[in-house]
């Protein structure tokens, strides 16, 4: 079935800003419904989705499967531990025995960058990217633009800046291409040895330090620092890159405006982030959190060939 | 080949299929009575000689027996005339630096499925790189690759010993006794000698025997879990990168040592603008350095891999275009000796899988020639004699080889082929057991019609 997406979201780079609207658009109505004492609406009532994760997960494949249960989709979740997976079966091949049973759409996250599309194009079934290696993780950058533009009205020419370690960040990607798309003006902001070589390529400002990119910015995404990077020796140490990197209140104190703090989490606080920004009143983290249920409701309901503008009717549907 | 060539010819010809189809038994002796061949009416194109004109080549026994310009000279029953008008008669095409896989990975590739698959590419010779399973590091391991070479009876086989014991880059392999077993050169291609100390005394010690240290230049710490070139692609495919200085630093640190040694760097695959920028300046300065190109480096640029596509994989990885226009001024200028494949098959399983996990390398043996008469010379970078040189004069020379001439009393190793002719590539035909080509579906330009090693034909072209 051809839906205005297309068979797969497996990233945001390939997609329209009209594409991306939709899917925006598409979740408002959904916000809704998990506001409700009875959080369940029928539009995909006997679909079966399975959620693919090769790498461990709690907030992402939490938030699709309340999606998909919101949605009356029957799920099943694989994880790669205590599969056949690791028993040596190729994805190929385990993605093909799950189609075998007859399933509509996987939802995959992998450490390997391109993973989603490998398994997109070998089977039928609908795609969803929840992340792959240092590719893209293009729900996360929708509910990211989603927050964003509930608190601006519009992205157009808004200064976003996103913070850290972009070199192994697929939420890095997918927002760059998901801001751009939708007429932000985007910086990074991080040590070079964070960064990848031809940043600047990618048409983004490049900000050395914390306090130029806050100076500059209106809205702040603060990357996730692994702690394997310093082990790599990317990075001399985690306390360093606090005092050099860590966005703090004291430096947003000295801000222009107040901006607001995104995360995709989870954080490490005192690292890249400390705790008084986090939970401090310019922090939306919680809000993406409830935008990703929202974000992911329209993208499951568009590639199960929901009708867009019948988005608000589905969600007025009783569970019969 | 040409429909015009006579009855007699043609039943011979179809003898010839018979016996080629024979070839896994190991004969490969021509049919009954027919001893000789006429290459007729060919252009001769032998950069060796500055020859090119039409005429007959005329092979007796495994030797170039003569060139023949006068129009329709008639020769004894017991020589097979194979008409040649519109093609060109070249020296057989060499190349040095390919992996076949045997011993260790048969189910990939054999010495006599590579050595045909070359022969159907017009190589009348290919060097075997030793990283095999054993690696290729002492005599008996040479004698075997030798071996096998000439029961394949297609393309001749030269083995290239490994430089250090077990490719470890700890301890020198025992390159006199290898050399005495046939080994024609020595590298531990598919690992870099990280160890500058290394490569120097692999540098001496080669000196000593007369053959070239053939080194596949990465720096280990800067290549290390790359996957592709670092650049814009990388970066937005969120591939870890290999930057072009992981090659250019070892480019030049081996140019250096081969100053300072005296001894013969021969680098393989070389991939980027600074690297041809390297080897100009120790050429300039008369330092013993050759370099090779492979085909896939002159055509195709980091794009091919976007969509993940695994058989756009392979280390050295694709580069810019600016660095593919680099390396072609390399090869139209000198700078780059010779074309070598570095055809590498992989199981279709192996290449079927993430980008990341999947191994690196490309088959290359029959798509060479028509590749880089593609992206060449229909490109007008260089002429045809150039691409011969490239791939078979220079190759000889430089490795020391029989071949790469066409000269009268000349081994006969000799390619005919079609420079006019479009075909499209269709992996699931090549006789390589490899299908991985990033060059599926497309149209080339230029087709070998008949590959001829030691005066016996061991490839012609159907249709």
């Amino acid at each position: 079935m051809t839906t205005p997406l297309g068979k797969d979201l497996l990233a945001l780079e390939p997609l329209t800003p009209e594409q991306i609207r939709l899917i925006l658009d598409t979740a408002e109505p959904f916000k809704e419904i998990s506001e409700r004492a009875i959080k369940k609406v029928p539009a995909l009532r006997g679909s079966t989705i399975v959620n693919l994760f090769f790498e461990a997960s709690t907030r992402t494949r939490v938030s699709f499967e309340f999606a998909e249960k919101r949605l009356s989709a029957d799920t099943v979740n694989v994880a790669a531990s205590g599969s056949s997976v690791s028993k040596g079966e190729t994805l190929v091949d385990t993605a093909r025995n799950l189609e075998a049973m007859r399933i509509d759409m996987v939802v995959i996250r992998h450490s390997a960058s391109g993973a989603a599309q490998f398994l997109a194009e070998r089977i039928e079934s609908n795609v969803i990217n929840a992340g792959d290696g240092t590719h893209e993780h293009p729900t996360q950058g929708l509910l990211d633009l989603l927050t964003l533009r509930d608190r601006f009205g519009s992205l157009e020419g808004r200064r976003v800046c996103i913070c850290g370690d972009v070199l192994h960040s697929r939420v890095a990607r997918s927002n760059i291409w998901g801001l751009k798309k939708l007429g932000a003006v985007v910086g990074v902001c991080g040590p070079r040895s964070l960064l990848p070589n031809a940043i600047a390529d990618l048409g983004v400002e490049v900000f050395d330090r914390i306090e130029a990119a806050i100076e500059w910015a209106e809205a702040l995404n603060v990357l996730r620092l692994q702690l394997e990077r310093m082990q790599a020796g990317y990075i001399p140490s985690l306390r360093e890159y606090n005092r050099v990197f860590g966005v703090t209140r004291e430096r947003l104190e000295r801000a222009p405006r107040d901006l607001l703090i995104l995360h995709p989490g989870p954080m490490n606080r005192g690292v890249e982030i400390d705790s008084d920004v986090a939970d401090g009143p310019h922090s939306v983290i919680l809000d993406q959190v409830t935008n990703g249920v929202a974000v992911r409701m329209a993208v499951l309901y568009l590639l199960a060939g929901g009708a867009p503008e019948l988005a608000d009717a589905a969600k007025g549907g009783s569970d019969r | 080949m040409s429909a015009r060539e006579s009855a007699g010819a043609r039943d011979q010809r179809a003898d010839g299929n018979r016996e080629s189809e024979r070839r896994d038994q190991g004969t490969g002796n021509r049919g009954s009575g027919v001893r000789h061949v006429v290459l007729r009416g060919g252009r001769v194109l032998d950069p060796s000689q500055n020859l090119d004109a039409v005429g007959d080549l005329v092979v007796a026994d495994d030797k170039v027996a003569a060139f023949e310009t006068a129009a329709g000279a008639s020769y004894g029953d017991d020589y097979e005339l194979i008409d040649c008008s519109g093609l060109v008669v070249a020296p057989g095409f060499i190349d040095v630096h390919c992996h076949l896989r045997e011993p260790g990975r048969e189910d990939v590739e054999t010495i006599a499925t590579g050595a045909r698959a070359a022969a159907v590419g017009g190589f009348t010779a290919v060097c075997a790189m030793p990283n095999t399973q054993p690696v290729t590091d002492n005599q008996a391991a040479v004698g075997f690759v030798l071996r096998q070479g000439q029961a394949a009876n297609a393309a001749r086989v030269h083995p290239i010993g490994a430089i250090s014991l077990g490719q470890e880059g700890k301890s020198l392999a025992e390159f006199g006794e290898m050399v005495g077993a046939g080994a024609v050169a020595v590298s531990d291609d598919g690992r870099p000698v990280a160890s500058a100390h290394l490569m120097r005394t692999a540098l001496e010690y080669a000196r000593t025997f007369g053959i070239p240290v053939a080194d596949h230049c990465e720096e280990p710490t800067l290549a290390a879990g790359g996957a592709m070139n670092e650049g814009i692609v990388s970066a937005r495919l969120g591939l870890k990168g290999i930057p072009a200085e992981a090659e250019e630093i070892m480019v030049i640190r081996d140019i250096l040592l081969a100053r300072r040694t005296g001894g013969h760097v021969h680098l393989c695959h070389m991939s980027t603008k600074g690297s041809i920028e390297l080897i100009r300046w120790g050429k300039e300065r008369g330092i013993r350095v050759t370099a090779e190109a492979c085909p896939h480096h002159l055509s195709l640029t980091e794009d091919a891999v976007d969509g993940y596509n695994t058989n756009a994989k392979m280390n050295p990885p694709l580069r810019t275009a600016e660095d593919v226009a680099a390396v072609r001024d390399g090869v139209r200028d000198g700078t780059i000796d010779l074309v070598a494949t570095d055809h590498a098959p992989h199981h279709y399983d192996e290449k079927e899988r993430e980008f990341a996990d999947a191994p690196n390398g490309i088959v290359g043996l029959e798509t060479a020639l028509a590749v880089v008469n593609t992206w060449l010379v229909k490109a007008g970078i260089i002429d045809l004699a150039t691409l011969i040189d490239r791939m078979s004069v220079s190759p000889a020379a430089t490795f020391n080889l029989p071949g790469g001439s066409l000269r009268r009393g000349s081994v006969a190793d000799v390619t005919v082929f079609d420079a006019t002719r479009e075909w499209t590539v269709d992996p699931a035909k090549f006789v390589s057991k490899g299908r991985n080509s990033p060059y599926a579906g497309y149209t080339l330009l230029g087709r070998v019609m008949c590959t001829i090693v030691g005066g016996r034909i061991v490839h012609r072209a159907t249709g």
